[in-house]
């Protein structure tokens, strides 16, 4: 034990060491202690991703701002019932694993194994309908690269998403700069879906551990601070769908 | 003997261990799929320069709901609360200067 808990509670250390949880480690006071410290260590890890993804929603909306006519042209091509119906299934999926979180805390076992598998059948539904979404882009040739695409801007009678949203035909110069949309696009969704991947590969992890039954004898840190990562990805969907789907339909 | 021993310490600790109940949560869900709907709805009214700013509002109150009850910062330490209020303080504050350039620069006069 640490001194400094021998020190202030001047009780047996010897007995002390016998009575404590297994998963108390020795440089923390208390479980109490050891919770806190590993709470506030995964919020200043979310702070720094706030950071990250700052830095892409600044671009954007500077990039936006400058090159508005080609924005509202290019964000027609996103699909608002794909999207919309992403933004639902993980906002469940964000109610499923505060469920969990909970069924950690009051000790149920399948409970808690049920909320994960529901976590991660609806994160995987979204990186599904991701790459539905994807697909499309790729196959319109509005992936920034060499096969860039301009013809759904400059001839928006040719293309089914601009023609629905009455899309006027761009000069040259000004479609041009769709390409920086989509190359915010990609890089904004690809970040957030990475995070989605990393998310369900911890997930599948915690399943196999729940099951074992680790996270229902008190110590639920692991499974508090998972929770924390995944309501973080999902309030940068929340940012994400406003800004790239919606906001310029008019 | 260890799993009484944590419960105890639970209930007698500090800041003990606040539980966010179901109901709570189910609560929180209902209200964040309602500010779905409106938001999606909103983007289909014309409303101008409104558009984006309603938006966004109901995007940070959706994410202020999410921070609050799912990531439980309501119930937590002021330690806590003090480290998100200073990361969206930090946030702001890079962005409201990055903006403070951008907007105040003389483009295209030099």
């Amino acid at each position: 034990m640490p001194d400094s808990s021998a020190v202030e509670h001047g009780a047996s250390v010897a007995a002390e060491h016998e009575e404590h949880p297994a998963y108390l480690r020795h440089h923390f006071e208390s479980t109490e202690q050891q919770a806190d410290a590993t709470n506030f260590a995964m919020w200043l890890f979310l702070l720094t991703e706030i950071m990250f993804f700052g830095g892409l929603f600044t671009a954007y909306l500077i990039y936006r701002n400058w090159y508005y006519q080609a924005f509202v042209a290019a964000s027609h091509q996103l699909s608002i019932p794909l999207g919309g119906f992403n933004t639902l299934l993980l906002i469940v999926s964000s109610f499923t694993m505060a469920m969990g979180v909970w069924c950690a805390e009051t000790r149920r076992k399948s409970g808690l194994v049920l909320c994960l598998c529901m976590t991660l059948v609806l994160g995987l539904g979204f990186l599904g309908v991701k790459s539905v979404e994807y697909r499309e882009k790729f196959e319109k040739h509005h992936v920034p690269s060499y096969h860039y695409s301009l013809n759904s801007f400059l001839d928006p009678d040719s293309d089914e998403a601009a023609k629905a949203a009455g899309d006027k035909p761009l000069p040259l110069d000004v479609a041009r700069h769709t390409e920086v949309y989509f190359s915010l696009y990609f890089a904004m969704t690809g970040m957030h879906a990475l995070h989605m991947i990393i998310g369900v590969g911890i997930l599948v992890f915690m399943i196999f551990r729940a099951q074992a039954g680790a996270y229902t004898t008190g110590h639920v840190t692991f499974v508090e601070n998972f929770g924390l990562y995944w309501h973080f990805v999902d309030i940068i969907w929340i940012f994400l769908f406003p800004l790239l789907y919606l906001i310029s339909r008019h | 003997m260890s799993e009484q021993n944590a419960h105890a310490q639970h209930a007698e600790g500090k800041h003990a261990h606040h539980i966010v109940s179901p109901k709570t949560y189910a609560l929180i869900l209902l209200a964040l799929l309602v500010g779905t709907a409106t938001t999606v709805w909103a983007s289909y009214v014309d409303l101008g320069i409104w558009n984006p700013v309603i938006a966004l509002a109901i995007a940070c109150t959706k994410a202020t709901l999410v921070v609050l009850f799912f990531m439980h910062v309501k119930y937590s330490s002021k330690l806590t609360m003090l480290t998100v209020l200073a990361g969206i303080f930090m946030f702001l504050t890079l962005i409201g200067m990055t903006l403070a350039d951008y907007i105040s620069r003389a483009w295209g006069q030099w």
